[in-house]
């Protein structure tokens, strides 16, 4: 495995990486992930930054009551946990439909004929 | 922490020692069965890669859920409101970093260790040996923090007194982990955590409905009696907003903004949560145990908002100040007010069992990252005579690190180490992740990149925290009577965090390397999956 063994070269058996990184299939899977991945990161790290600091320094306004005890801050609070879950769920649909089709098209394409005990292997854990 | 203190009121020692040896017996039984099949080096550090995706979420949610998270978020919930309550959002929301840039690419990529990723691409000695340093680091804080909180917690729930009984039980904790991890190795020590998850899990969720119960399932009405019981008027209702415990000064609201960002990048920088994601077949399964984990760490948090306002109303604020083990016995009290002394012992079982999971991980980690970076990889150069040398390594190594945590939970029991978490947190989201992220991410990052990221993250963080009022100048530091604190801040995340990512920066471009093969190959790899370390089939 190149991973432990040093200074060794690509352990494809006989890919070559570089052509398979240019290749259309492989330039378009890594444009939908990063298209996904990098601006919902910027957005929920934005949203967390702009609650803690809503906590740090406008703690009146966090204390507003809406209902009952029930004030801003739990709401904003609570919708922390909601938008985590809702782009949890986002990410895995968008992965199951747009990323993996992909992945695993070039993945077999790479294997080769590797592909039938590599298939039954992870056909076990679905 | 005082060592002196007797334990809670009505508590039962004997039944909290019967109730948490029952559950040491289960598991250690489990441990023996799983280590039947652990022969090779895939098997005893990253269990075959054979659990499933949800097995794996709930064994994260057990090795997430410290004795901090659950004992201490609800004692500060109760105690100074909804601070406490910051933090948790802080821990959940983390995970969506782990989720969408880190764990799948991670799987894909690397064997059993945070260095196989990092040294993917790099000169392997020298960023395996960072990589390992850094994990060594953060493990020991970490591990550090949980050893000192078994002390108190001795104290709090067994009644042990004196600094002789307190010793023992600190010694047969680090004995029990060292077990679980020489035998069992990842998969024993899964099962632990999977089983520790579920009672955890289990025991908050019948606490949380209980106490609703007790408010007619008004949670209102619940904050109102927390209010009502901390002496209501503004005393009162300042549980119910921020501020309590960060608000007082401009640099405490700058110290809780630099605590946030590290809690929120921290996670996904943790050497033991990189490696549960190589316990799992591939990618999709690595995908799948980071939803069920924030599934189940999300409701948890969920729950602790509910105990520690109980807590609150039920215990009263005063009276967990002045238990032992001060906010840690919030959720005890709380069990031992609904349920008496055997919810109590129940709850103080799963506390111990917390301790026993999360210490158990730190140090199959740790031993691992010993054994396969540094043992395997720089000094023996990649040219081990067979994996088994390897993992009698790691398993000589795990002994070490057992005695070193024994010890080390021994001499720091009655200090303040509190601010060892979150300087864990620190350290992971400033040498580790901006590492990381260059390294999925970034095409041109070499090998001075990774090391000044890594070292520099490191060497930052652990001044800024030397110099901080967490160790000297405060009443509440670790070391009284001096003062070096010219850093204001007890969490040095804001300084440390941006220019780590800065000096990984700097040192790529100070540096001609570049070796785009390799990085195709990695990111070939690290996307489809294509040539990742397969499952082992028994």
């Amino acid at each position: 495995m190149s991973t432990t063994d040093q200074g060794l070269e690509g352990s494809g058996p006989g890919s070559d990486w570089k052509e398979v990184q240019e290749s259309p299939d492989f330039t378009q899977l890594r444009h939908r992930l990063r298209t996904f991945v990098f601006p919902m990161t910027v957005l929920f790290l934005a949203w967390y930054l702009v609650y803690v600091l809503l906590a740090d320094y406008a703690p009146k306004f966090m204390a507003t009551k809406i209902a009952g005890n029930f004030n801003v801050g739990l709401l904003i609070g609570l919708l922390q946990f909601v938008t985590t879950f809702l782009i949890t769920w986002l990410y895995v649909r968008y992965a199951n439909r747009r990323l993996d089709p992909l992945s695993e098209k070039i993945r077999t394409e790479l294997e080769g004929e590797k592909v039938q005990t590599t298939a039954t292997a992870e056909g076990d854990a679905e | 922490m005082k060592t002196l203190a007797a334990g809670v009121e009505g508590s039962n020692p004997t039944l909290n020692i019967i109730i948490f040896a029952i559950f040491v017996a289960i598991t250690l039984v489990i441990v023996f069965w799983a280590s039947r099949n652990t022969k090779t080096a895939s098997d005893y550090y990253a269990a075959g890669r054979a659990f499933t995706g949800p097995q794996n979420g709930i064994a994260i949610s057990g090795d997430y859920l410290s004795a901090a998270s659950f004992l201490g978020i609800a004692g500060a919930i109760a105690v100074n409101g909804y601070d406490g309550f910051l933090y948790s959002i802080g821990f959940l929301v983390a995970w969506l970093v782990a989720l969408l840039l880190v764990a799948e690419l991670l799987r894909n990529t690397g064997k059993f260790t945070m260095g196989d990723v990092l040294a993917f691409r790099m000169k392997q000695r020298p960023v395996r040996a960072a990589a390992a340093v850094s994990t060594l680091i953060v493990s020991f804080f970490y591990l550090l923090a949980q050893m000192t909180g078994a002390g108190g917690l001795v104290n709090l729930l067994l009644g042990v007194q004196g600094n002789v009984g307190q010793d023992i039980v600190i010694a047969v904790v680090g004995v029990i982990m060292v077990l679980y991890v020489l035998i069992g190795g990842m998969k024993g020590t899964t099962w632990v955590q999977i089983i520790k998850a579920a009672l955890l899990i289990v025991g908050a969720l019948a606490m949380t409905l209980w106490v609703l119960s007790k408010y007619g399932f008004n949670f209102s009405s619940l904050l109102q009696h927390a209010v009502d019981k901390a002496g209501g008027g503004a005393k009162g209702e300042a549980l119910l907003g921020p501020g309590k415990q960060y608000g007082k000064t401009g640099t405490s609201k700058l110290d809780f903004l630099s605590l946030g960002i590290a809690l929120v990048l921290g996670t996904a920088g943790l050497p033991h949560v990189l490696m549960r994601f190589y316990t799992v077949p591939n990618a999709k399964e690595a995908r799948k145990s980071v939803v069920w984990a924030i599934v189940l760490i999300g409701i948890f948090y969920l729950f602790t908002l509910v105990l520690g306002y109980g807590a609150g109303a039920l215990v009263g604020a005063d009276k967990i100040s002045k238990a032992p083990g001060t906010t840690n016995s919030a959720a005890p009290l709380l069990a031992l007010e609904l349920g008496g002394p055997v919810l109590l012992g129940f709850i103080a079982a799963v506390a111990f069992a917390t301790i026993l999971a999360v210490v158990a991980g730190l140090t199959i980690t740790a031993s691992a990252s010993f054994a396969h970076d540094v043992y395997a990889n720089v000094i023996k150069k990649g040219k081990v005579d067979s994996a088994a040398s390897e993992v009698r390594v790691a398993r000589i190594t795990a002994l070490v690190i057992g005695a070193i945590a024994i010890a080390g939970g021994i001499l720091a029991k009655s200090q303040n180490v509190a601010f060892l978490v979150a300087l864990a947190f620190a350290v992971a989201a400033s040498a580790n992740l901006p590492t990381l992220l260059y390294s999925l991410f970034w095409k041109r990052f070499n090998t001075r990149g990774a090391l000044f990221s890594i070292y520099g993250g490191l060497v930052i963080t652990i001044v800024l925290i030397v110099f901080s009022p967490a160790v000297s100048g405060e009443s509440t530091s670790m070391i009284k009577g001096a003062n070096f604190d010219w850093f204001p801040l007890s969490n040095p995340g804001l300084v440390s965090i941006p220019l780590s990512f800065f000096l990984g920066w700097l040192g790529t471009v100070l540096s001609k390397e570049r070796n785009e093969e390799k990085y195709a190959e990695m990111e070939v790899r690290a996307l489809t999956g294509a040539h990742a370390e397969k499952a082992v089939v028994h």
